[in-house]
């Protein structure tokens, strides 16, 4: 009996770090395939270039992970990201035109940045207005939020992209590649600002009462809310929050492309919600972590790379995705459940126990 | 169990014991059911009644045990399967579709249908017309289930067991709901029933009504079968002592304690319903520091919606709240709490719990405005000295407070949601049947606790529907019909006759009615 309980417990070990164990087996399996090739798999230079393909994913998936701890769903950060570059490209490209005055302003890089993450948290506050405010479901109002943000971004240029975002020394506005391209102590701007945000959010979700507050909505949020934990206002930041990653992720893709383009961000935010999934985070709320999200990013980011290395077609690609993906929940049921047969175990235990004190 | 009553015994269940994550719930239970008699189970919330009708009317299947009918072992894996068998049940909740006709719904699942497509509505429909004749009522079988009165849709349930053919109809807690009008035409029913040679099990709480309608009585305890006896060798008294164990006095007692100032008065307090009319009308009262003010009243007469306004939750609710003199302005839930209010709500899985978080992490949710410094950070060492010395005051037992909160038992988790609002240092505590669902050795304790909070000069207004535990706790009564306050008693004045009488003020017309 008691041999049958440890081996539950070492599963349930095993079992809870399946994503870590995941992540390990990958990076070990491509290594060896691809050192047969003469790649260097684990070389500084491909590490740190899939960590930048990563943090696309992993910032956005930062944002979603807060909105599904909440038992909410964001589908609409790939059109904001799009929204978001194609805002950001156009300041910088056109100028702001006021037709009325017959003049163009041309800003300040960094003031173009404060205004496009103000409007990834605006649109983020939409979402959340609508949720909250009107009661729709998170999915319904995302999803329609998804088709306005990416109908505004071709609207904005007419469908075409916006070239050329160096910015010209003679209007002032030079130094937006640097977002995508520069790099700071030798990694790349992109990662510190992954880093910069991953370590704000681990810090929010487990040191604040604002965390504690997410976690509670997404657990119960009747009880949450007789507790006196503001709900719909720490709804409204979450989503608000996820907005701001959006507009990030929207920044750091047009710098690196020095180019907007009104697509871009299509499908990103099942990417997102994908590494949240991988990571452990429960789809209905109130488990998982932030954490557990990046290492989710890492999976896919990892498998897609090193597919790419190994020559595999993009479109066995994405079917390799979708399993790891369903194999990826069909653990987690697996768990949940391993975990309720050694509850039961237990109780057995205790009762068994108890009945042989009685009869001594 | 009495000679007599062996030879009937239409089912018998043995040694059934049921094991949930983290409990038992039933533990080598056995009983029996009599031909044409009502069989009534007893225990206090917990006991496992609930489970065990679960069990026969094969909703759950028994971890261990037999049931045999009529003499023969069966095992339901299946309500259909049961309903089949003859058996069966209406529930504690209503299982009706309100958007559905009451031939519909008598007919759910098992429509009469023609040419395999088609459901013969007509037909239905006249089947029940023809079964609400036998029932002596009025009740159009056309009619959608939600514009009938909780007493009628009550009956819906009875007749849709009856369409079954039942002769064994388990019923859990029927008349919760009802007005004594009602009551006494349920009664009569159950009678008629009866006649008809059908074996009823009956669950209630309302221990007098089980004297007038049972026939013999199981008393369970703490999953455990504590005797089988015939109705008319008991009374009352026997039932609480086999209920709670020989130790009522000792379980309900109320220790010395001091009131002092006056700490709270609220002045017409009235909240108006959705749909009209008002769940609390014009009320008015005050408590003291140190004093247990407790609040009967039947289902629906406001009391946890009183509780609600003080607590922040109704922002439109009128009338004015004084604490300590001081008049309350902030109308949401998080200002209450800091202005000295704390909750523990009636439904404590819906409303008290986050089953997803830690002993800790629901102890401490109330109260993160206070420790978080400077509003932002927590320090986990602050988190756990709070939380470990309540752990320890309250002797709640758990496997250490990293643990989830939905793996302790039912008293432990009630201590927990205590725990939770005792940390938000309240003056006044609002408590909504903080015993129900636990034994009652946790019933002892938490009964202890408001002693002990009492004794350091908290406030604590009280609801629950176990007149038994108000009378012995409280040193006021104050009773709700209606949304009105129809009684003020002192402890000692608060008899059980009054504070029922005060609490049927305004059904009177039912009343009349059945007396008639």
């Amino acid at each position: 009996m008691k041999l049958h309980n440890q081996n539950l417990s070492v599963g349930m070990i095993l079992m809870q770090a399946r994503t870590f164990i995941a992540l390990f087996i990958l990076t070990i399996a491509f290594t060896v395939i691809l050192s047969n090739r003469g790649i260097n798999f684990l070389s500084p230079i491909n590490l740190v270039t899939i960590t930048k393909h990563v943090a696309i994913t992993a910032i956005l998936g930062i944002g979603m992970t807060f909105v599904i701890l909440t038992g909410g769903i964001d589908l609409s950060v790939g059109s904001i990201v799009g929204l978001c570059g194609m805002i950001a490209g156009g300041l910088i490209h056109q100028g702001l035109v006021l037709n009325s005055l017959g003049i163009t302003i041309f800003f300040q890089v960094w003031v173009i940045i404060l205004i496009t993450l103000a409007l990834g948290i605006l649109l983020g506050l939409a979402n959340g207005v609508i949720i909250t405010r009107f009661g729709v479901a998170p999915f319904i109002g995302t999803l329609g939020m998804m088709y306005i943000a990416r109908g505004l971004a071709n609207i904005r240029s007419g469908g075409a992209t916006f070239p050329n975002l160096q910015g010209k020394e003679a209007l002032g506005n030079t130094g937006f590649p640097f977002l995508g391209a520069g790099k700071i102590l030798g990694l790349p701007v992109s990662i510190w600002i992954l880093i910069v945000m991953l370590a704000a959010a681990i810090y929010v979700s487990k040191k604040t009462p604002l965390g504690r507050h997410i976690y509670a909505i997404g657990g119960n949020s009747r009880a949450a809310r007789l507790s006196g934990v503001k709900v719909k206002r720490i709804t409204l930041v979450v989503y608000a929050f996820s907005g701001f990653c959006a507009a990030v992720v929207g920044l750091i893709i047009a710098s690196q492309l020095v180019a907007a383009h009104p697509a871009t961000g299509e499908t990103y935010e099942l990417s997102a919600i994908a590494a949240v999934v991988l990571g452990g985070t429960s789809l209905s709320g109130g488990i998982g972590s932030v954490g557990g999200t990046i290492i989710g990013a890492f999976v896919m980011g990892i498998l897609g790379d090193g597919l790419v290395m190994m020559g595999v077609s993009e479109f066995w690609q994405n079917v390799i995705k979708g399993v790891v993906i369903i194999a990826a929940v069909i653990f987690d049921q697996a768990q949940q459940k391993m975990k309720a047969r050694s509850a039961i175990a237990s109780v057995n235990l205790e009762r068994k126990t108890g009945r042989e004190e009685k009869t001594a | 169990m009495p000679e007599q009553l062996r030879e009937e015994v239409i089912l018998r269940a043995e040694g059934i014991r049921k094991y949930y994550p983290g409990t038992v719930a039933l533990n080598g239970v056995d009983f029996a059911v009599h031909r044409g008699k009502v069989n009534v189970l007893v225990g206090e919330n917990g006991a496992g009644k609930s489970t065990l009708m679960k069990i026969l009317a094969g909703v759950e299947t028994a971890s261990e045990g037999k049931i045999f009918l009529r003499g023969e072992e069966v095992c339901f894996t299946s309500p259909t399967e049961a309903a089949r068998a003859g058996i069966g049940i209406i529930y504690q909740e209503m299982n009706l579709f309100p958007n559905l006709s009451v031939s519909e719904n008598i007919f759910m699942a098992r429509e009469k249908v023609l040419k395999g497509v088609w459901i013969d509505h007509p037909a239905q429909k006249q089947f029940t017309a023809d079964l609400m004749t036998r029932l002596k009522q009025d009740i159009d079988p056309g009619a959608l289930v939600s514009a009938l009165r909780i007493g009628q849709q009550q009956i819906v349930e009875i007749a849709k067991a009856l369409a079954q053919e039942a002769d064994i109809l388990i019923m859990d807690e029927p008349t919760s709901a009802l007005s004594t009008g009602e009551v006494e035409m349920l009664f009569e029913m159950i009678d008629e029933l009866k006649a008809n040679g059908v074996s009823i099990i009956y669950i209630s709480h309302r221990l007098e009504e089980l004297l007038q309608i049972g026939d013999t009585i199981t008393v369970l305890r703490d999953g455990n079968l504590v005797t089988t006896e015939s109705i008319k060798d008991i009374d009352l008294p026997w039932i609480v002592r086999q209920m709670v164990g020989g130790e009522a006095e000792s379980v309900f007692s109320r220790e010395n304690h001091q009131v002092g100032d006056l700490l709270l008065e609220c002045k017409n307090l009235s909240l108006v319903r959705e749909g009209g009319g008002y769940s609390v009308k014009d009320l008015s009262f005050t408590l003291q520091a140190g004093e247990i003010l407790g609040i009967y009243g039947l289902m629906g007469a406001g009391r946890s919606e009183l509780l609600e306004i003080l607590m922040g939750v109704h922002p439109h609710a009128a009338g004015e709240i004084y604490l300590e003199g001081r008049k309350i302005t902030g109308d949401t839930i998080s200002e209450r709490i800091r202005d000295g209010f704390a909750l523990i709500p009636e439904d404590r899985q819906r409303e008290g719990l986050v089953q997803t978080m830690s002993v800790a992490g629901n102890m401490t949710l109330a109260s993160l405005f206070r420790l978080a410094l400077k509003g932002i950070h927590l320090r986990k060492k602050d988190e756990d000295r709070e939380v470990d010395a309540l752990v320890r005051e309250m002797s709640l037992k758990s496997a250490g407070t990293a643990v989830l909160v939905s793996s302790l038992s039912g008293g432990n988790q009630q201590k927990v949601v205590i725990g939770k609002s005792l940390l938000t240092r309240p003056k006044v505590l609002l408590m909504d049947e903080p015993t129900r669902g636990i034994d009652v050795a946790a019933k002892g304790e938490v009964f202890s606790i408001v002693n002990k909070l009492a004794q350091k000069g908290l406030g604590i207004i009280l609801v629950t529907s176990e007149i038994i535990e108000l009378r012995a706790i409280s040193d006021r009564i104050l009773v709700m019909s209606k949304g009105l306050l129809t009684g003020d008693f002192p402890r000692e004045e608060a008899t059980e006759e009054v504070l029922v009488e005060a609490s049927a003020v305004g059904h009177m017309t039912t009343s009349l009615r059945s007396s008639r």
